[in-house]
């Protein structure tokens, strides 16, 4: 995984609360394995009904084109557990998403991808808002991951809280599966001494 | 100390701890689908990492696949890389595979528990969101993604941290075609679309217990549409009888030997939760949404809330949904013309929703215009609509009648709707565009399917005409 120790972007307010992987990265039906995530993130809402672009939806504004931080609501990433809905963030270089909560698999998914989910208080999170729409895409932000902080135009640096696994996690890139495989000896034993508690468990055949 | 049955179970399977102080949760069944297995199949052959347990992990194609009769990989044009990966990959790897053409394909939720792939007291992975579902027979499942199910299939464990646990105690009496559909919409209009996020629900209560599986089933699948990861009901009587001879479950002597153990899955009396939710069903009438998430609800006798009435955190997204819904607050949703009806999905398309839309339809006609479809959510469960003559019935109305994979849910097999159509769905989400771009979805249960469709406008079941069957 490609570590996260800090990133610096211009921040875009999606001021909506519950937005869906459905919104997120809606599935086109391409037909090929290989998907452009690109093309993917917020397909049909950057788009109108006639296809041509719909230069109300933040990421469509001049200003906002190039973000590399999304500020948004509550329960970010509701819905359908694909993980194309943080891939198509990272095509975008969307490496930070600030939120006032994140939906539970969304934000594992970002974990596992090096994406920053950022979760701020209510207060802290509405200040930053503020401060998001006041710079209106003028001048960066940077999060690091490091000092658990936001710097950027418009006020004092904002700390967040993370947990300091999930911190080290991101910050050395770590491969989870490996993490997990050096727990391969318990995964074994765990396996015998259930095979002899609740053999039905360990083993499953069609008894046809 | 006292522990509800989600700590029983949760404790059961605990391998360790990571250093990162994850717990490591062992995995007893995992089920794969075509639209992200490809992934993990592609990752763990590129790190040389071989699958730990191909013996306990099962795949099905259920997302891409086509409706259509005498389907084959190339009749959804957009599914067949898919169909293809899933067949190589599951065949490289030694995973038994329901395949198109399988007499028990069908959709993951619907498969595992009818052919006993999943139990009482286990634990359930699948890369969908609605793995939960089932936790009708009492297993504990996780939906994840596709980096959490490649580590699954590393390592057959989850790095999970704790959830909390929640309890939502459901009394009373269903009324007369109303079921968990309902009661589960209900609750998520209480509880709201995170309402049960960061928890493990066990669903408890009266109304549960009189539940049979399949409806149980229903109510677990709906858990994520509150922000739920996972929900179960614990296993009783109704649980065996309904599991006893599935034929990928222990039989004979072990049989007894895990009913001697799945007879202990219970929470202890005294056990406490982090949040106890309790809701009156016996006063409930069917309900459907009215907007864009599966928290806009209201009663089948109900109007579109007016904005003022609404929770000024929500006004918003009632506002976008109004537009997109074309509605206007105050409107009755009874009696709103249907262009669509959808009958089928992991939530409500096992053999009793069939059965009970089938009555409703009998002897009577689709009305004029509007397209109505039964998908069955597993080939076994068309195979024994077919034999009680069921098929009969949707087709003699003017249904579609379908093969069976999750279809106009997500619209993953190119069923869809069109533009500004309005459709009755007894799936899990009326998000926009999710049954077709501009697509105006209803959630409703099999039975309020059936009565819009024949009415040809979203019906109260209770109030329609006698048929002439």
């Amino acid at each position: 995984m490609q570590p996260f120790i800090s990133h610096t972007g211009i921040a875009a307010p999606l001021l909506t609360d519950d937005v869906n992987t459905d919104q997120i990265a809606p599935s086109v039906h391409s037909g090929g394995l290989k998907e452009d995530y690109k093309a993917m993130l917020f397909s049909r809402a950057r788009r109108r009904e006639d296809g041509s672009e719909n230069s109300d939806f933040v990421l469509n504004k001049p200003q906002f084109r190039d973000a590399g931080i999304l500020v948004t609501g509550h329960n970010f990433g509701a819905g359908s557990s694909r993980e194309s809905a943080v891939w198509s963030m990272i095509a975008n270089d969307i490496r930070v998403i600030v939120a006032k909560s994140f939906a539970d698999i969304y934000r594992e998914n970002c974990l596992q991808n090096g994406v920053l989910p950022i979760v701020l208080e209510p207060d802290a999170a509405e200040a930053f808002i503020a401060r998001v729409i006041a710079a209106d895409g003028a001048a960066p932000f940077t999060a690091d991951l490091n000092t658990q902080r936001i710097s950027g135009p418009g006020g004092p640096d904002v700390t967040f809280e993370i947990a300091p696994a999930e911190r080290t996690r991101l910050l050395e890139g770590l491969d989870d599966i490996g993490l997990t495989l050096k727990h391969t000896g318990d995964i074994a034993n765990w396996e015998q001494r259930a095979a002899a508690a609740q053999p039905w468990i360990q083993s499953v055949r069609d008894s046809r | 100390m006292a522990r509800t049955l989600f700590d029983k179970i949760w404790d059961f399977h605990l391998v360790g701890q990571r250093a990162d102080g994850r717990d490591l949760l062992y995995i007893d069944r995992h089920v794969l689908h075509e639209l992200h297995a490809h992934h993990a199949f592609t990752l763990l052959e590129k790190q040389g990492r071989p699958i730990r347990r191909p013996d306990l992990t099962f795949a099905v194609q259920d997302h891409t696949v086509s409706t259509s009769a005498g389907r084959d990989d190339n009749t959804n044009p957009s599914g067949t890389a898919f169909l293809r990966a899933m067949r190589e990959g599951t065949r490289k790897n030694g995973i038994r595979l329901f395949d198109i053409g399988d007499p028990e394909q069908g959709i993951s939720h619907v498969v595992a528990p009818e052919l006993g792939i999943v139990l009482p007291g286990a634990t359930h992975a699948v890369p969908d969101s609605h793995a939960s579902t089932v936790g009708g027979v009492g297993a504990l499942a996780f939906g994840c993604g596709a980096s959490e199910m490649t580590h699954i299939l590393a390592t057959q464990v989850m790095a999970l941290k704790r959830p909390k646990r929640m309890r939502a105690r459901l009394d009373g009496r269903l009324g007369v075609h109303v079921s968990a559909k309902d009661v589960a919409l209900r609750l998520i209009a209480e509880l709201g679309v995170a309402g049960a996020r960061g928890y493990v629900v066990e669903y408890a209560g009266s109304a549960v217990r009189a539940m049979p599986i399949e409806q149980r089933m229903t109510l677990c699948n709906l858990n994520i549409e509150m922000g739920g990861r996972s929900g179960f009901v614990a296993p009783d009587d109704t649980t065996f009888e309904w599991l006893a001879r599935r034929p990928y479950l222990p039989q004979g002597g072990m049989w007894d030997r895990a009913m001697d153990y799945w007879r202990t899955l219970a929470s202890d009396d005294d056990a406490t939760f982090d949040r106890d939710v309790v809701l009156d069903c016996s006063t409930l009438e069917p309900q459907i949404t009215w907007g864009t998430d599966p928290s806009q609800v209201v009663g089948i006798s109900g109007r579109v809330p007016a904005a003022a009435t609404i929770d000024p955190s929500r006004r918003a997204a009632a506002e976008s949904a109004f537009a997109y819904m074309d509605l206007k607050p105050g409107t009755p949703l009874a009696g709103l013309p249907v262009d669509r009806v959808f009958i089928g999905s992991c939530t409500n398309s096992r053999l009793p929703d069939l059965e009970v839309a089938a009555a409703v339809v009998r002897g009577r006609r689709v009305a004029d215009g509007v397209v109505a479809m039964v998908v069955p959510g597993s080939s076994t469960v068309k195979r024994e609509a077919e034999a009680a003559g069921l098929d009969r019935v949707f087709r003699d109305a003017g249904f579609f009648w379908g093969e069976s994979g999750c279809s106009m849910c997500a619209g993953g097999n190119g069923d869809r709707g069109k533009p500004g159509e309005r459709c009755v769905s007894t799936t899990n989400r009326n998000f926009e565009n999710r049954q077709g771009v501009k697509v105006r979805t209803h959630l409703a249960s099999p039975v309020t399917a059936a009565a819009s469709a024949i009415a040809g406008r979203i019906a109260d079941v209770r109030q329609l005409r006698p048929g002439a069957g």
